[in-house]
């Protein structure tokens, strides 16, 4: 067996397995965690609506902090979306989900995506360095955040090397693409990545935490 | 009958070939070989000069596909030639004789040039039972131990004897092996394709005839010469790859108009062969340039790397199967962990079960 033929077959099938698990697993165990309820009266009365209202506000920066946090919002929105392009609109990648799916969509061409792939690799580079370079970043960072910005980027390395044919043989660089996706994919569920699936209902959590009691967030 | 005796400069003048015509061909073969045009003259004076060496060609578990493959080498072309310069003294397909005179012509030629023949082998040896493919009464593996004892050299034509081909892909049901498994005390070069290509066949050869020795080979053991690069690499479709133009079917606009042929499961970014470049039937066209994908024949297993028609880029193994079955796990996983987390709370006093009373919730709540 090949590194491709492992990497295509056993390793991605048992990182999907992992994924899947660790994602259903994590999720279930926090939806079944007791919830507080509340103990005094609720003082406005449109709770879901501001839950949502604060899904929403989050997502760009509040006005008293925009001067310190919006470099971290923007480079934070570019490279988000820049994944999900790369990810959703690169040919190759549809072919990818239409052979697992069954159904494929519109693409991008691919010199857009290439364009993209490198903004996304080069903003997380530069986030990379600023948690490094910055004293206080840098204080607060753990392996997590460390391990899950590199395990995030090396997709991105891997897949510019096989798509331009550098490096290694294209067989061994599409198999280490295909490994660095599986790496991916384990990590996810255990890392700080999971915030795919609690971020928005934790923003929703909180928004209805504080418009009940009457904090206008 | 070829008399043994005659050089090949000398059948080739018997044979009214101009020595212009056979100076070209040697330096065609030198450029195939990527060896220096200062080669040429040497090919020839090693070709002109050099007894046949004597060949037995073994067939095993084949197709006969590989030899129908050497003999369309171009006829009456100068590889075909060569072909005839070399002693063929066994090949079931193509010798007169039959049955033990074939036989006996085998042991002559075994026993005259002990040490110094070529064993060309196509098709897998099968293992599982000595009766699945027998020749005169002897199993293919008896056969190839025998024949390859006192032989120079091994050349695996074709991809069944080089990497085992389709009788060794799953299930195997003979129990097929590449001869590689089998003959380890004996220079091996594998030259695989299903089947190969005609003057990739006969340069080996004339290779080995010249210098006395097998080409540089990659760690498949095959020429590196012709298996050094991907037919990606050297594909007149590349460019439409570069821009993600890919033929969505056989018959769509993009297939007319000779997009990449990704998408349909070519396989030439992995498949290292000289297709693209020396091209079949007298470099007419290659697969690709016919409008079908590659299919990986050069390369070990490609019977069993997924479908041909399905991209490089998709899972072989991934289903919704495993997805299933990996919800299925996360689920009971999760409810034990949800579960768990639940008597945690309770055991920590942390939930709202615990909840002081009203007066005391609403001081703590105004502290």
């Amino acid at each position: 067996m090949t590194l491709l033929d492992f990497a295509r077959g056993p390793a991605l099938q048992g990182a999907a397995f992992i994924f899947v698990v660790g994602m259903v697993w994590r999720a279930l165990g926090l939806l079944l965690l007791h919830r507080n309820t509340p103990l005094s009266r609720n003082r406005d009365n449109h709770l879901a609506r501001h839950g949502f209202r604060t899904v929403l506000s989050r997502f760009i920066p509040a006005p008293v902090f925009e001067r310190r946090v919006s470099f971290q919002y923007v480079a934070g929105w570019i490279w988000h979306l820049g994944f999900f392009v790369v990810l959703l609109f690169f040919k190759i990648h549809v072919m990818f989900f239409q052979g697992l799916l069954g159904f494929g969509w519109p693409t991008l061409p691919n010199g857009v995506v290439v364009a993209v792939a490198g903004i996304t690799l080069g903003v997380l580079l530069w986030l990379l360095g600023r948690r490094i370079v910055n004293p206080v970043l840098r204080y607060i960072s753990t392996f997590n955040d460390y391990s899950s910005l590199v395990v995030t980027m090396l997709p991105f390395i891997t897949g510019f090397l096989a798509f331009a044919h550098y490096g290694f043989a294209y067989e061994t660089m599409l198999a280490l693409h295909i490994l660095s996706i599986s790496l991916l994919l384990v990590w996810f569920p255990f890392s700080k990545l999971i915030h795919v699936i609690t971020l928005l209902p934790s923003r929703y959590i909180l928004g209805v935490k504080f418009w009940r009691r009457g904090v206008q967030a | 009958m070829i008399r043994r005796q005659q050089t090949l400069g000398e059948r080739l003048e018997e044979r009214g070939i101009s020595r212009r015509s056979f100076l070209k061909f040697c330096t065609t073969t030198a450029s195939l070989l990527a060896l220096p045009p200062a080669f040429a003259p040497r090919i020839a004076e090693a070709l002109e000069s050099q007894r046949r060496p004597s060949v037995i060609w073994l067939s095993f578990q084949e197709c006969t596909g590989c030899s129908e493959s050497i003999l369309r080498a171009g006829s009456p072309s100068i590889e075909s030639l060569i072909f005839e310069a070399i002693s063929l003294d066994y090949h079931e397909t193509l010798q007169a004789a039959a049955g033990h005179q074939a036989e006996a012509a085998r042991e002559q030629a075994m026993a005259e040039n002990m040490g110094k023949y070529l064993v060309v082998v196509d098709g897998s040896v099968p293992l599982g039972n000595p009766g699945f493919s027998t020749v005169a009464g002897q199993s293919n593996v008896e056969t190839l131990k025998q024949v390859a004892k006192g032989a120079a050299a091994v050349i695996c034509m074709g991809t069944c004897s080089a990497f085992g081909g389709i009788p060794y892909a799953k299930p195997n049901p003979t129990g097929a092996v590449p001869v590689s498994e089998i003959i380890t005390d004996k220079p091996i070069v594998n030259v695989p394709g299903c089947p190969p290509i005609p003057a990739v066949m006969t340069s080996v050869i004339a290779h080995y005839i010249t210098f006395g020795s097998l080409p540089e080979l990659d760690d498949l053991g095959r020429p590196k010469v012709f298996y050094g690069q991907n037919i990606h690499d050297r594909c007149y479709r590349r460019p439409f790859y570069e821009r993600g133009q890919f033929a969505q079917s056989f018959d769509d606009e993009g297939a007319k108009a000779g997009w990449c042929l990704y998408k349909l499961g070519c396989k030439g970014p992995t498949t290292y062969n000289a297709c693209a470049v020396l091209k079949w039937n007298e470099g007419t066209s290659f697969p690709i340039e016919a409008g079908h994908g590659c299919l990986g024949c050069s390369e070990p297993n490609f019977w069993d790397k997924g479908s041909f028609y399905a991209p490089l880029s998709t899972a072989t193994e991934l289903g919704s199967g495993t997805v299933a079955a990996g919800v299925l796990a996360g689920a009971v996983l999760g409810a034990g962990a949800g579960y768990a987390g639940r008597k945690m709370q309770e055991k920590g006093k942390t939930g709202p079960f615990e909840a002081p009373p009203v007066a005391d919730a609403g001081q703590k709540e105004n502290s």
